[in-house]
């Protein structure tokens, strides 16, 4: 039975959705033809991308003048709802706002979240929701019980974009509530980290570097490797953590998900968190000293040995090949 | 500002070194072991211990939620600093969903009174949902900044570093409000053995879902129940060598048949 009407939080900039909005976009087309996009700022300049992908109306609150996008969004889609407006289902991406948003709405409405999703299935009268579980060897589905509108939110790379031809999705402005002491907190200044070569997300080749490496002056093995490769480095949460590397370095499931053709793991163990960040790489190599390691049971080829040693080497020899 | 008041919400988790399973006739999460503070909270009580002594005086409490009554886990945070424990213990929240764990941690902390500042880590190592900090806030109808990896008080407004997916941003928040941080926000200390024993006189209040007025809870109050369990399609081993000093050659050798060099 498909849905009469799903919604997802949507987000771009510059006239383009993020490719994961497109991602939700296109499974939301999959459960119901009547979808719709919210955006938390400049929904109309994504009006032509978002219909592209099928949306058939962008609900946008126009610039949140530094109001922090959680009580804005939610405030919002609830004051929608009280309009009489009935999604059925609101898909989030799993992200910082999306998080924020889909947990300040819950509340709002009294509904529950599933979150962490990869799919997400009408099944009769249910919605099923599937989230992988003990580093993705289990995969644990869970219905929504009790009215809608149902609230989930998804991985990145869950689902393959398509578009739809649509055309401009109409544009409806919508108010954001004054919410009086919980929208205090105010954005005062925006620092974006600047990485050169391909986007780590993006990218055909991921070299990522983890405690294994000893110390963070290591690191620079791991991005001469991946320049080498045409690839981008990445990083486990634990040397994030640890300072050695920016965030945005950070596969894993607090950080980027990501699927390249081949990814290669140097001092990395395989904590859960980081493995589902990166299973679902067509191809896996791993070095690591500890022949235990989790991440061997998921490399298609596993050097047993010190990244110290093996790094230098592989470099060495891939730039002799010139 | 002189004095400030911090709560910090911790959760108890089964050791995460040993392999997770599901209860046979629930599917929920066993939770039934001896459990340990989650590693995540470490930083939330280490922060709040630094802001107290920034602040030049105040305190830390903790509260947590456990179906079983367990305690070992805020015996940790209170040997850390905390000066005391609101636990909310009952059988009956068993299978409670993220919405219901919010609205029991927000009551216990009304329980203790109003602080000026909320803590809690971004997500729990166990069950991971990721929204408990944030539902909390619109509970008690305070502004959050979730995912700071930098937090300064100055003059009674929060001044944070918070992480975006390009970067950081600076937000700045007056107090009371609640912070989520991510490990790595401070480097937690370990307890000294004095405050291990310390810990031991220090108090921890039980209280039910009931005493604090929130109904219903566990399974009859959470708005999901489980439709299936199955195994993921594992994703096959392949050659594992030991490094003889040439294994670098097997690496250039299985990305040349990939053609990407």
């Amino acid at each position: 039975m498909a849905l009469n009407s799903v919604w997802v939080f949507a987000q771009g900039n510059d006239g383009t959705q993020t490719s994961f909005t497109a991602e939700l976009l296109t499974k939301a087309r999959s459960l119901s033809d009547d979808v719709s996009a919210f955006v938390a700022g400049d929904g109309a300049s994504l009006a032509v991308a978002l219909g592209k992908f099928g949306a058939k109306r962008v609900y946008s609150t126009g610039d949140l003048g530094g109001r922090l996008v959680g009580v804005a969004a939610a405030g919002a889609i609830k004051a929608l709802i009280d309009e009489g407006n009935k999604p059925d289902l609101i898909l989030f991406p799993q992200n910082y706002d999306g998080r924020d948003t889909i947990a300040r709405l819950s509340v709002k409405l009294g509904v529950t979240v599933l979150t962490n999703n990869i799919d997400i299935v009408v099944n009769g009268n249910e919605v099923v929701a599937t989230t992988p579980i003990f580093g993705g060897n289990v995969l644990f589905a869970t219905a929504f019980t009790g009215a809608g509108p149902h609230l989930a939110s998804f991985r990145p790379k869950s689902f393959t974009a398509q578009e739809s031809g649509g055309a401009a999705a109409e544009v409806v402005a919508v108010p954001v509530p004054d919410a009086g002491k919980a929208a205090a907190a105010k954005v005062t200044a925006v620092h974006v980290e600047e990485t050169s070569g391909p986007k780590l997300d993006e990218a055909n080749i991921v070299v990522s570097g983890g405690r294994g490496l000893g110390e963070s002056k290591n690191f620079a093995l791991v991005e001469e490797l991946a320049k080498l490769l045409h690839g981008a480095p990445g990083a486990s949460r634990a040397i994030v953590d640890a300072g050695w590397v920016p965030y945005s370095y950070q596969v894993g499931q607090t950080g980027k998900v990501v699927k390249p053709s081949v990814y290669i793991a140097a001092g990395i163990s395989g904590a859960t968190q980081h493995m589902v960040g990166m299973k679902g790489s067509k191809n896996i190599i791993a070095i690591n000293k500890d022949k235990e390691a989790p991440i061997f049971a998921v490399a298609d080829l596993g050097i047993v040995g010190d990244v110290h040693k093996v790094l230098p080497k592989l470099i060495e020899a891939l730039k002799s090949r010139g | 500002m002189k004095g400030m008041k911090v709560v910090v919400c911790v959760k108890q988790i089964p050791d995460p070194a040993t392999p997770g399973s599901l209860d046979s006739s629930t599917n929920a999460l066993k939770r039934d072991g001896k459990l340990i503070l989650d590693d995540s909270d470490r930083y939330g009580v280490e922060m709040a211990l630094q802001l107290v002594t920034a602040a030049g005086g105040g305190e830390v409490s903790v509260v947590s939620m456990a179906p079983n009554g367990e305690m070992s886990g805020m015996r940790t945070a209170l040997a850390m600093g905390a000066v005391r424990g609101v636990l909310v213990s009952d059988a009956a929240l068993a299978g409670s969903d993220a919405l219901t764990t919010a609205k029991v941690l927000a009551a216990a902390i009304r329980r203790i009174g109003m602080p000026d500042l909320i803590i809690a880590a971004t997500e729990s190592t166990d069950g991971y949902t990721g929204t408990v900090p944030e539902q909390i806030a619109e509970v008690l109808g305070l502004p959050s900044v979730t995912f700071a990896k930098k937090v300064k008080v100055d003059g009674g407004t929060l001044k944070i570093d918070r992480q975006t997916e390009a970067g950081y941003d600076e937000v700045e928040c007056p107090l009371p409000a609640l912070v989520s941080v991510t490990a790595g926000v401070v480097e937690p200390r370990y307890p000294s053995f004095k405050g291990i024993m310390d810990a031991k006189k220090k108090e921890i209040v039980t209280v039910s879902a009931a005493d604090l007025g929130v109904s219903p809870v566990g399974w009859s109050g959470a708005g999901q129940k489980v439709a299936s369990v199955t195994q993921a399609e594992a994703r096959k081993a392949g050659q594992v060598i030991e490094d003889d000093g040439e294994a670098f050659n097997k690496i250039v050798a299985f990305l040349e048949t990939l053609k990407v060099i």
